[in-house]
């Protein structure tokens, strides 16, 4: 398959993205540049200095929300990326909502009850739909121990096994590694 | 009985065990996880009542923070 023949299966496609911080943002990003017709953003937060050292936004969008800006830099980025941004906590029942409709959800939250919330809800309730979330990021280095696995339509990326801790923050690199890993486990489903 | 764990063969000389006795025998305490038995999501107020038995497919997926 050739770029504009990627591009053309890819843009009737929708991809539902929960969570704009590290792997969302940087998901989405990748998603967009590589011509996915339309991307649903979901994020409550609004931009903070600490975020900017893994999260796809600028110096100058600190304190703007995240899902207006990120809108605002996959425009300049893909302009037929469409972009529909939700500016909410997502729960179970408004994953249902904003989600049912599209053809992969990623998740792309921080907090381990999330990832669980996430999970549950779309095997219990879209479960014809596939789920790509990161699970272990943390840190630096130790390049081989991320990988990817799938079981029916779930599909994890990340090491499984380092956390987030004060002494291990989330950096660039290994977040966009697990962000980007999972932008290339959707476009196999995608592609296929 | 013989399952598959998480992809991996795995035995245990029971002949069926519940999953929060797989997990006591696999020594995992994680403390957020999501569970399948055979495609089937199992929630945690059935750890002590769900059936692992032989043959069957279970996956331990363990949550971790960070993103």
């Amino acid at each position: 398959m050739n770029f504009s023949q990627i591009v053309k299966k890819l843009k009737n496609k929708t991809v539902g993205i929960a969570g704009c911080g590290g792997l969302g943002s940087n998901c989405a990003v990748a998603l967009a540049r590589v011509g996915v017709g339309k991307l649903i953003i979901a994020d409550f937060d609004s931009i903070e200095e600490s975020n900017l050292n893994r999260q796809y936004y600028f110096h100058k969008q600190i304190g703007a929300s995240k899902t207006a800006s990120l809108k605002e830099n996959i425009k300049l980025i893909n302009p037929n990326t469409e972009v529909e941004a939700h500016n909410i906590k997502l729960d179970s029942q408004s994953i249902i909502e904003i989600y049912k409709n599209c053809d992969v959800i990623v998740e792309a939250f921080d907090k381990a009850e999330m990832k669980q919330m996430i999970i549950e809800t779309v095997i219990d309730k879209l479960s014809q739909t596939p789920l790509v979330v990161g699970l272990g990021m943390a840190g630096w280095g130790d390049n081989n121990s991320i990988g990817s696995r799938q079981t029916e339509n779930l599909f994890i990326c990340g090491d499984e096994k380092k956390e987030v801790s004060e002494q291990l923050p989330p950096l660039a690199p290994r977040v966009g590694i697990v962000a980007n890993m999972q932008a290339n486990t959707v476009l196999e489903i995608l592609l296929k | 009985m013989n399952i598959t764990l998480n992809n991996r063969p795995q035995s245990f000389e029971e002949d069926t065990l519940t999953i929060s006795e797989v997990l006591k025998l696999k020594n995992y305490t994680f403390k957020m996880m999501v569970i399948k038995i055979n495609g089937v999501l199992i929630k945690k107020d059935k750890y002590n009542s769900a059936k692992v038995n032989n043959g069957d497919d279970v996956h331990i997926i363990h949550m971790i923070s960070g993103g």
